[in-house]
């Protein structure tokens, strides 16, 4: 994990290097885009596993697969057949059943073609069902170190986009390639068997056909990627700017922007109609190499007819399998084409799926039924990144139902003993324990139900307001969650909401406050009714009449639990029963407020810088009681 | 043409002279298209059947001439009409963009970004589509039809015929196929939208997620989401099923009865076997286009939908015009408000508002959720024109400044800070990008947030926004506030601007303010009593009017909803009276708290 994290460092160091250019670019976007990788037989290996899951769908594409191939080989020679029977023996009988034979055969396929384009899709929509389920499983489970290393952004391109780039390979590369190579040596051997000699001739083309399709295609793939790259930064730049409208509209910077949005338009036309030539060359370029086979075919092929040695049948048929050559020569290429982008979108994925949880259960967990709330941290050291510790020998202990607020200023290391708590991270040395057990010897996710957190911005699901309390406890009944909204005074707002408690809401639009978010994460963390409470204070300023309401519902969530408290409040931090005073990673000052005011520390010039400001504001007050 | 698309003229119209050469290519390349059929015709009668050998390679030559000739005339056919479609899609996004960028804060208010984000790659991708191939393939396919069936019938009535029996059916189950298929794939693109944002909120709230470990219950509706997306996918296999093997049994059908009728008809030399190879290979020719045709018209149905999206954002009402009438020297800064009433969507927001303010003065709103204290102080930069009545900067309207110059002069803060993704630096130079290093260092101080920035290890070279580094809401709305600093504006609006950051931080920024943003008349709306009592004067809002006004001591002086929230903020203070008495007293605290 630590190596991801560098060389992340050293992407974003390595951009800067140039800094000083970087400075004023109007907007920078970062390229997430799978790129090809090179070939790599294990990872190739590893991504066909997932067809060995389903045998049965192999199998029935493969037989309707082989069953229309079939006819695709006999066609042409029954084609040629029939065409001698109507030039020589003439018998109209004959020329029947062999049309005759070409319509059953045709029937076949008909059904050979319903089978192959279910099960063949059937099979690739399987896998990378599957494949996205596992990966959106693992990265479920991985560790919060893992999401706070990377923007949300990454994490979806993979889940989504990485998935998604495989899905041709799985519904029509795997199937295709064995086909094609089946079809190749089919027509390959027919030829040969009806005549030699003309099949080693007419296959002159075929070098040519290779070089073509894999020359000319790794030219088209490489610039129609540049021309996804291009079109994702166009898009990026597209969706920032409407919703950024606002500010741009506020700041009259739209003159600069088009200009910007002009050359990275004009820069995606470019390269697009790069990628379209290159792509238009192909076509005609393949019809000139069948135009040369054929014209060989018939050079050669009327001399020996001349000769006596084929019929006019046999130069059709043959005609037949050399236009029938080209489909699998240009579907082979395009699979290997298809390999190297999933190889990209595979090894972002396997790298997620090899990514081990930080924070895990070990085999020994234990998840118990009820705990009591005693919490103690036992010489706690630890270090988000190797060698600056966040926390630095910290010991602490609470009594069930105590209210301790870790005061300090940011960095001091306040929110890392919350995600220690939690066990968002484990500790680097020293023990976080719980009733007197170590944390790590309960499951994470018994000890996480224990422990109620509510965070300083609160996320909003889509959804109802209904579903967004009982998110904590996705069996409460809405009795029960109106039970809790009224406990933390949150009905009030809900209540007055067009829809009341089905009112619908969402995180990015929302048209809750910040105080209302606030109550909403109340009434959550009520719901799951643990026996210890993280609460991270929200510094927001909140309208009064919510401010009020906060207050009390704060003081109904904290009644009777241990509760740790990320206070920004000078009223919550007096009503503590342990203040603990951070700076630098340590404990600098421990008691009640009292005892701390009258040492005179670190605390003291805290509350001092407080009252201060307050005291510009209360030479008015004085004036409102006189 | 749909009406639609002949709506969009303006934007092809320079650009036609592609379409032209590019579908005068078009004919002779189908035209050529002919010459094989038409060579393996007089290959088979004239070199095999008539034993006149000695034009065989004449005819190989043309064979391969033709290829070429071909070949040429179908690039260019192909090449000039993409060019055709991208110059056409580089000038309708050109003139998108410019339009979204003048469109009124309503329009905005009304749209989702998704919906403008499908319209501005979905929809000018259809419709560029269209232009690049659509026409030239709706061209293409009438010419092969046309072509094939005269040169068929030149060869044989009856064999032509037959063939142009199977066409309809082709056509018909082409058509349909299509029409079934538009509405799953409409499915398809709504299930991986759904669970696209399930994934992202899922992401984005991962720490949710975790607190209550509640991750099982994600897998669940993620597991919900992705079968959903897997079912509409596999509904789209089976219809490809049902229809697919019927359009290939057409075609197939046709070489059988070529074949048989064919032969036939060379047995009784009613044709000849030369016509009768050329005619295989017109089928297999006319069969591809044939079974593409519902595709075809598909396509032009959507671009015509696509075109109409594009022009109903091309000609949305650009509400606020751009008198650019007057080009006077700075402004100065005085805000008066004569009699304004506004409303957005029929509901009056404002009524009746009549506020004088001074230039350099600084007035605090207050007033609760919904009395509006935003639309108010929005008027004045034009982000919405008023109903009724008149805001005006230095005594002009502000409909008769140039929008320009208004908003240069008129810095807004808003709540939600908005960083766009490039450098700490570019985003604080946002309004002014010429900026000089020092005027943006000195504005991020003012902000409060040089020391922040400073500390990050790459400084003002920071990459934020969407994919840059995670910052806090308080670091990003000090950034917005630097944004605004740096403009050296004439009035200074801050809409709850600082409501994420610490009561200290707020607190020296605001000291800050005071001292170096002398001459700028500010507005604040805030509910903080320590912030909006550093005002000159407060206006108190309630339902879109003003019900009080006056200075701190005035307003406390008089019961409301001033003193309401002064009180309640101060009960807190008040509670700790005594402790601070005693604190400041033993402090050496000159000023005591009581009287």
């Amino acid at each position: 994990m630590g190596c991801v994290k560098s060389s992340q460092m050293n992407d974003r160091s390595g951009q800067t290097d140039n800094s000083n250019a970087d400075l004023r670019s109007p907007f920078i976007y970062r390229e997430d885009e799978a790129l090809e990788k090179k070939f790599d037989g294990r990872q190739v290996r590893r991504l066909m596993s997932y067809l060995r899951l389903h045998p049965r769908l192999i199998v029935f594409s493969l037989v309707a697969t082989t069953l229309g191939i079939l006819v695709t080989l006999a066609a042409p020679y029954l084609v040629g057949k029939a065409i001698n029977v109507a030039v020589g023996d003439k018998h109209p009988n004959t020329l029947l059943e062999y049309c005759a034979v070409l319509i059953v055969l045709y029937a076949l396929n008909f059904f050979a073609t319903r089978f192959r384009i279910y099960y063949t899709n059937l099979l690739g929509q399987s896998v990378i069902q599957h494949i996205r389920e596992q990966l959106f499983h693992h990265v479920q489970f991985l560790s919060l170190k893992f999401f706070d290393e990377r923007p949300a952004g990454s994490v979806l391109v993979r889940i989504m986009n990485d998935v998604n780039s495989m899905q041709d390979l799985f519904t029509n590369g795997v199937i295709n390639t064995i086909t094609n190579l089946f079809t190749l040596v089919g027509i390959i051997i027919i030829m040969l068997v009806l005549n030699w000699k003309l099949a080693i001739l007419c296959m002159i083309v075929v070098p040519f056909m290779f070089l073509l399709s894999t020359r000319l295609t790794i030219q088209i793939r490489r610039s129609w990627q540049l021309v996804r790259l291009r079109l994702s930064r166009m898009n990026a730049h597209l969706a920032e700017s409407i919703q950024g409208m606002r500010v741009t509209e506020a700041y009259a910077r739209q003159a600069e922007n088009e200009e910007f949005f002009r050359g990275v338009n004009g820069e995606y036309r470019r390269v697009f109609l790069g990628a379209q030539r290159r792509s238009i060359m192909f076509g005609p370029l393949v019809d000139l190499t069948g135009a040369i086979g054929s014209a060989v075919l018939f050079g050669y092929g009327v001399v020996e007819l001349r000769a006596g040695l084929v019929t006019v049948g046999l130069l059709v048929a043959f005609a037949n399998y050399l236009g029938n050559f080209w489909t699998p020569i240009a579907q082979l290429g395009q699979v290997y084409n298809q390999l190297l982008v999933a190889m990209a979108s595979s090894e972002r994925i396997f790298q997620y799926l090899d990514t081990a949880q930080t924070v895990a259960d070990s085999d020994q967990a234990i998840a118990p039924e009820t705990i009591e709330g005693r919490v103690e941290f036992r010489n706690v050291t630890f270090a988000y990144d190797s060698g600056r510790p966040a926390l630095d020998d910290v010991s602490f202990s609470v009594t069930p139902g105590q209210t301790v607020a870790l005061v300090g200023h940011t960095g001091a290391g306040k929110s890392t003993v919350i995600n220690l708590l939690s066990r968002f991270y484990d500790v680097t040395d020293g023990a976080v324990l719980v009733d007197g057990q170590d944390i790590r010897s309960f499951t994470v996710e018994s000890l996480r139900s224990r422990i109620g957190v509510v965070l300083q911005d609160t996320f909003i699901f889509t959804g109802s307001i209904l579903d967004n309390i009982r998110f904590s406890r996705p069996g409460a009944t809405d009795e029960e969650v109106r039970a809790a909204a009224r406990a933390v005074h949150a009905d009030t707002f809900i209540e007055a909401l067009p829809q009341g408690y089905h009112t619908e809401v969402r995180e990015r639009g929302s048209s809750l406050s910040m105080g209302q978010r606030q109550l909403l994460s109340f009434a959550r963390a009520l719901l799951a009714d643990p026996r210890i409470l993280v609460l991270d204070e929200a510094t927001a300023s909140i309208d009064t009449q919510t401010e009020e309401l906060i207050q009390r519902g704060l003081a109904r969530l904290l009644a009777g639990r241990t509760a740790f408290v990320v206070a920004h409040r000078l009223s919550t931090i007096r009503h503590a029963d342990q203040i603990l005073v951070f700076a630098q990673g340590k404990i600098v000052e421990r008691g009640n407020h009292d005892s701390l005011l009258a040492a005179r520390g670190v605390y003291r010039e805290l509350v001092d810088a407080q009252y201060r400001m307050m005291r510009e504001d209360s030479g008015v007050a004085v004036g409102l009681e006189s | 043409m749909p009406e639609s698309i002949r709506k969009l003229y303006p934007y092809y119209k320079d650009h036609r002279s592609f379409l032209l050469w590019g579908l005068f290519c078009l004919i002779f390349a189908n035209a050529l298209s002919l010459a094989y059929p038409y060579l393996l015709d007089l290959i088979v009668n004239r070199v095999i059947v008539a034993h006149e050998y000695g034009e065989l390679p004449w005819l190989l030559a043309a064979m391969l001439g033709a290829a070429v000739a071909k070949g040429a005339f179908n690039f260019g056919q192909g090449y000039l009409a993409q060019k055709f479609g991208s110059n056409t899609a580089f000038g309708l996004r050109n003139a998108i963009y410019h339009k979204l960028n003048w469109l009124p804060f309503s329009y905005y208010d009304e749209t989702h970004t998704g919906d403008l984000m499908s319209r501005l790659t979905l929809d000018l991708d259809a419709f560029r589509m269209f232009l690049a191939f659509g026409i030239n393939n709706l061209v293409g396919l009438g010419l092969i039809v046309v072509f094939g069936i005269a040169y068929m019938y030149s060869m044989n009535a009856i064999l032509a015929t037959v063939i142009l029996i199977l066409m309809p059916f082709l056509a018909v189950i082409a058509i349909r196929f299509d029409t079934k298929l538009r509405p799953i794939y409409r499915t398809i693109r709504e299930n991986l939208s759904t669970l696209n944002s399930g994934v992202q909120e899922n992401v984005m709230g991962v720490r949710t997620v975790k607190s209550f470990a509640q991750e099982n219950r994600e897998i669940g509706k993620f597991n919900g989401n992705n079968g959903l997306y897997f079912t509409s996918n596999m509904e789209a296999a089976v219809l490809w099923k049902k229809f697919f093997p019927y359009i290939e049994l057409v075609g197939n059908v046709g070489v059988v009865l070529v074949l048989g009728v064919g032969g036939y008809l060379v047995m009784t030399h009613a044709t000849s076997l030369g016509n009768l190879v050329a005619f295989l290979s017109i089928v297999w020719f006319m069969i591809w286009p044939m079974s593409q045709l519902g595709y075809f018209l598909n396509n032009m149905t959507q671009a015509s939908a696509a075109a109409k999206r594009l022009d109903e954002v091309l000609s949305a009402p650009q509400a606020i015009a751009n008198t650019s009438q007057s080009e006077a020297p700075a402004a100065r800064g005085r805000v008066s408000f004569c009699n304004v009433s506004a409303g957005f969507g029929g509901r009056a927001v404002l009524t009746n508002i009549d506020l004088d303010v001074e230039a350099g003065q600084t007035v605090a709103l207050l007033g609760l959720t919904g009395s509006g204290k935003s639309s108010l102080v929005q008027l004045i930069p034009r982000f919405y024109d008023p109903l009724s009545g008149q805001v005006l900067l230095d005594g002009v309207d502000v409909r008769e400044w140039s929008l320009d110059r208004l908003r240069r002069e008129v810095a807004v803060v808003f709540q939600e800070p908005f960083l766009f993704s490039t450098t700490i630096f570019a985003n604080i130079a946002y309004g002014k990008p010429d900026a000089t290093v020092a005027e943006v260092e000195r504005a991020a101080a003012l902000a409060d947030a040089a020391e922040f920035i400073e500390r990050l290890p790459e400084g003002y070279s920071t990459l934020v926004g969407e994919r840059g580094l995670g910052l806090s809401g308080g670091q990003k709305q000090r950034l917005a506030l630097a944004r605004a600093i740096l403009m050296n504006p004439s009035v200074l609006i801050l809409d709850d601007a600082t409501s994420a950051v610490d009561m200290e931080t707020e607190f020296r920024i605001q000291r800050a303010l005071d001292e170096h943003l002398r001459g700028c008349t500010t507005f604040v709306i805030a509910h903080r009593i320590s912030t909006l009592k550093r005002a000159d004067f407060i206006v108190v809002l309630a339902d879109g009017r003003i019900v009080a006004r006056g200075s701190h001591d005035e307003l406390l002086s008089q019961p409301g909803l001033y003193r309401d929230i002064f009180r309640k903020q101060f009960a807190d203070a008040a509670q700790g009276d005594e402790f601070a008495r005693s604190l400041w007293a033993s402090s050496g605290g000159d000023r005591g708290w009581g009287a």
